[in-house]
């Protein structure tokens, strides 16, 4: 790619009562990411032009947008992987209210992890704090815990974005999140209750959109999801878990 | 734009700014002693800069060499920080880190652990044995988190995306500060009994840095504006290793986690130029030769560690002596190859891709390199600021009562160069004390509160550039300020750059005060760079007034025209303040003496 290339983006330009796609034209240089684009635009010609970012290095999660309508990590998208024959539209998650421009009110997301029972773990194996836990025992719980709560995930679920169950359904970023404690070596609670009744587990029909934008490539379905409905089918729906329960008989928790 | 309007008002006992690692790990701390702890950041909960982080947070464990005990850090952290460091600050770091990372793994955190099942360490530049607790290199991310995810149960109150505008003091004390929501743009009061600052670094100032746009100085500035000293400006942390290609990711931190795997530095004539020099006071625990260098990374007790590892400022100067020699890779740094330990190790490739996943990716998304196949091409980055408010050892407190510092923002225990892993410890063994002092703090010292006058006056002034219809767009100043601090005041100072640095940073804060933003108040990016240049100017004056008073060269700092080390300026550090004029004093006052059993200490691990 030369210097001279310019290229179009159509950026969607507003707040929550309402807004349209501005255009703006831009010189690009070699290894360009979107992020840095609408750097040089904002630099350029749109100081107040909204977008949130920290790190530049898909490590903070901070700059999810939908590029071309695709939920990305405009940091970690190139240019040079975009056509750019023809403009690039930029504009925010879809599934969260809007603030400005590129910026949306993800705060939903932040209530939702505290409605989550939080990590309870047993009573430390060696008289100085510490745990003995060996690396294939935490390899899965090391694969969720790279989340980088980018919501991507969360933006592409037709469980929220389509049919906006937002108050009944956590999530695939929550459920993961869920999945990381309920896997945890150490952890004692029982979190299988409430991901059935409150946290809407089974509104999840499994399609994979979420792993598909995860840039962490965290198999969230495969990995976290799906081991999460088995350990609930397990739980409520086996009969003779069902007949112990109604007995009072007190449940042992599956193993970890 | 109207008046100024009016403000909410928020009540706590303690205040804590900044959610990175340091001021949660305040918060939880305040929060566990009792008080009503309220949290301010400029980004979202979790996005501060500590989730960048990638190597690994150092303790002395021995969990992998049981030579190591606390002492031995101790020694290194002296040694790396060439004995300005404050010694107990030092002292307390290397004798409680262990106890802090345990903590974090009943908090949920899973760190790489070692075949008897303990928290896995490794090497890095400047540690005498492995020592740093990590996850691949995401060990941030896995430290903030764990944070996070435990503090939000703690009870604290979080206001995320709001900035600091200024603190609030009444009787020589702080008692709270005046922010904005970035959102909205609307102002808030917070009072409270304590505040700690945990605002992290100043890397924005300069042009190539691994920092975030969140690195404006604000912490030093505000404390420097409330009558607060600061400490140790001149030693910024150049690290020696960022990306260099392609332009628009220059700066992007490659984690020294490389060179802790076996990664080797190499000039455009294939040589390990490290070898060529090795400082006299490193001489006896560095390998002579590439092949005893591999064996200290695969573990071999007996040997010593490749030259790679020496500290960041000398492995810096290296690396820019090759380049200025003619000797770079085609765009302007040298090279750094891990993919030579393919013919080391079985299953070569995805041993690398196991142990630096995210460096792997970094270069493979964003420079279509494959770092399993392919050298990296580097070269140095801002990186880090060693100085920052001078706070007492024990409980952190600056030289203005009620006000605390904690981690980046505070100076003191790194000393002239900080140590890879030292600062993650830092952060929660020193957020540790903050928040504990700042809640007994607050006990005994009730809110107070401060006449609306003055909050009209701040908020007045963060609103000014709305006023000015046909200002300068702050963006240009900013661009300015960082080549400007860049070329004169970067890796290698001499007199007469600083002096001009001096005089240029005149012209840019006429030019600051000049600035405009359009448009309205909510998340307004140009209106928050108008503010936050305030506080980049002070911090940049700072630094270099402090590099024009040192007059040798020690750690981060390095005089071209005094490149050795000044035995009397040795004993002396930096403070700055603002003197009663308006105008940045200096005053160069003795470094703490080394009490006999520290003495003892630092001599037996020579
Ligand atoms: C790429 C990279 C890799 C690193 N790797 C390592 C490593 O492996 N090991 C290691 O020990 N160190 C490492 N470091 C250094 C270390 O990460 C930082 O020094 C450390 O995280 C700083 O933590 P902190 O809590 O002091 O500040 P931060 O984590 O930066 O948090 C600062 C907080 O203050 C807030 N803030 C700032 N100004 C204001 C204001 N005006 N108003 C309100 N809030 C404000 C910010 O929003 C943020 O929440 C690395 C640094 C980088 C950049
Ligand atoms: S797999 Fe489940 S959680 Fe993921 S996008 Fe589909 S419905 Fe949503
Ligand atoms: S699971 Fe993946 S997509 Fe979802 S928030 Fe985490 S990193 Fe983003
Ligand atoms: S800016 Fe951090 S992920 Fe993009």
């Amino acid at each position: 790619m030369t210097t001279s290339v310019s290229a179009t983006f159509k950026i969607w330009r507003g707040d929550a009562s309402g807004g349209a796609f501005v255009e703006y034209q831009t010189q690009l240089s070699e290894g360009m990411v979107v992020l840095d684009a609408v750097h040089q635009i904002q630099a350029e010609s749109a100081p107040d032009l909204a977008c949130r970012w920290n790190c530049k290095a898909g490590k903070c999660g901070s700059c999810s947008a939908e590029v071309n309508g695709v939920p990305r990590l405009m940091c970690m998208t190139r240019m040079n992987d975009l056509p750019v024959d023809q403009p690039v539209t930029i504009q925010p998650l879809h599934t969260f209210p809007m603030i400005r421009d590129l910026v949306t009110d993800v705060s939903w997301n932040y209530r939702q992890k505290l409605r989550v029972k939080k990590f309870s773990p047993r009573a430390p194996d060696r008289p100085d704090g510490t745990y003995t836990m060996y690396q294939r025992d935490i390899e899965r719980v090391q694969e969720f815990r790279k989340c980088i709560e980018c919501f991507l995930c969360q933006d592409v679920c037709h469980v929220l974005r389509d049919h906006e169950k937002h108050d009944e359904f956590i999530g695939p970023r929550l459920l993961i999140y869920t999945a990381s404690l309920e896997m945890h070596p150490l952890d004692g609670e029982d979190r299988l209750q409430a991901l059935k009744d409150e946290h809407g587990i089974g509104y999840c029909n499994i399609t994979k959109c979420c792993t598909k934008v995860c840039p962490e490539e965290i198999r969230i379905t495969d990995n976290g999801i799906i081991p999460l409905k088995e350990r609930v089918v397990d739980e409520f729906y086996d009969p003779l878990k069902i007949v112990l329960r109604a007995l009072g008989v007190k449940k042992q928790k599956t193993a970890k | 734009m109207a008046g100024v309007g009016t403000w909410d008002t928020h009540d706590y006992d303690v205040l804590v700014i900044g959610a990175g690692g340091a001021g949660l790990r305040a918060a939880i701390e305040a929060a566990r002693a009792g008080v009503k702890v309220g949290l301010i950041c400029k980004s979202l909960l979790g996005k501060a800069h500590t989730v960048m982080a990638e190597g690994g947070v150092a303790a002395a464990m021995a969990n992998v060499d049981d030579r190591d005990s606390w002492k031995v850090h101790f020694a290194d952290t002296m040694r790396g920080g060439q004995y300005v460091n404050n010694h107990r600050m030092a002292e307390l770091h290397a004798q409680e880190a262990p106890a802090r990372v345990r903590e974090l793994e009943s908090w949920g955190a899973l760190f790489d652990r070692t075949r008897e099942g303990t928290i896995l360490q490794r090497n890095f530049g400047g540690h005498r044995y492995p020592r740093l607790a990590h996850v691949g290199d995401r060990t941030g991310l896995e430290m903030i988190r764990t944070l996070q995810d435990h503090g939000i149960h703690q009870g604290i109150a979080v206001h995320m995306e709001f900035t600091v505008v200024s603190l609030l003091k009444d009787a020589g004390r702080v008692v709270g500060v005046v922010a904005y929501d970035r959102e909205r743009g609307r102002f808030h009061v917070f009072r409270a009994g304590a505040t700690v600052l945990a605002t992290g670094g100043i890397g924005k100032a300069y042009k190539i840095t691994s920092n975030s746009w969140e690195y404006t100085g604000d912490g030093q500035a505000l404390a420097y504006d409330a009558g607060a000293d600061l400490l140790d400006m001149e030693f910024v942390q150049f690290h020696p290793t960022g990306m260099v290609w392609p332009p628009s990711v220059a700066g992007i931190l490659v984690t020294e986690g490389v060179r802790g795997e076996g990664g080797v530095l190499r000039n455009s004539e294939g040589r390990r130029f490290m070898f060529d020099e090795i400082p006299e006071n490193y001489r006896s625990s560095t390998a002579d030769n590439e092949e005893e260098g591999w064996r200290y990374v695969t573990g071999d007790k007996e040997a010593r560690r490749p030259p790679e590892l020496l500290t960041r400022d000398h492995v810096a100067r290296m690396i820019r002596r090759e380049v200025r020699a003619g000797r770079g890779s085609p765009h302007g740094g040298v090279f750094l190859d891990i993919s030579w330990i393919k013919s080391k190790v079985a299953g070569g490739a995805e041993h690398i891709k196991k142990k630096l996943p995210s460096m792997y990716h970094q270069f493979k998304k964003l420079a279509d390199i494959d770092i399993t196949a392919e050298a990296m091409e580097v070269g140095p980055t801002t990186h880090y600021m060693m100085g920052g408010v001078k706070v007492h050892a024990e409980t952190q407190m600056s030289t203005v009562p009620g006000l605390y510092a904690a981690g980046e923002v505070a100076a003191g225990l790194h000393g002239a160069n900080r140590l890879g892993g030292n600062s993650l410890s830092d952060l929660l063994v020193f957020g540790k004390r903050a928040g504990e002092n700042a809640a007994s703090f607050a006990r005994e010292h009730a809110a107070a509160s401060v006449a609306d006058s003055e909050i009209q006056s701040v908020i007045g002034r963060a609103l000014q550039a709305f006023d000015r219809p046909s200002g300068e767009n702050p963006f240009m100043v900013q661009r300015a300020l960082q080549e400007m601090m860049q070329e004169n005041v970067g890796i290698v100072r001499i007199e007469s750059e600083v002096e001009h640095a001096l005089g240029e940073l005149e012209l840019l804060r006429a030019r600051a005060a000049n600035v405009s933003v359009d448009g309205h108040r909510e998340y307004n990016p140009g209106w928050h760079c108008a503010i936050d240049l305030d506080n980049m100017l002070t911090v940049s004056e700072a630094v270099a007034r402090c590099a024009l008073a040192r007059r040798e060269s020690r750690g981060g700092h390095f005089r071209d025209d005094h490149p050795g080390k000044d035995a009397a300026l040795g004993k002396v550090n930096h403070v700055v303040r603002k003197g009663p004029d308006g105008r940045m004093q200096l005053e160069a006052v003795p470094v703490l003496p080394l009490p006999a059993d520290l003495a003892q200490i630092v001599e037996e691990n020579k």
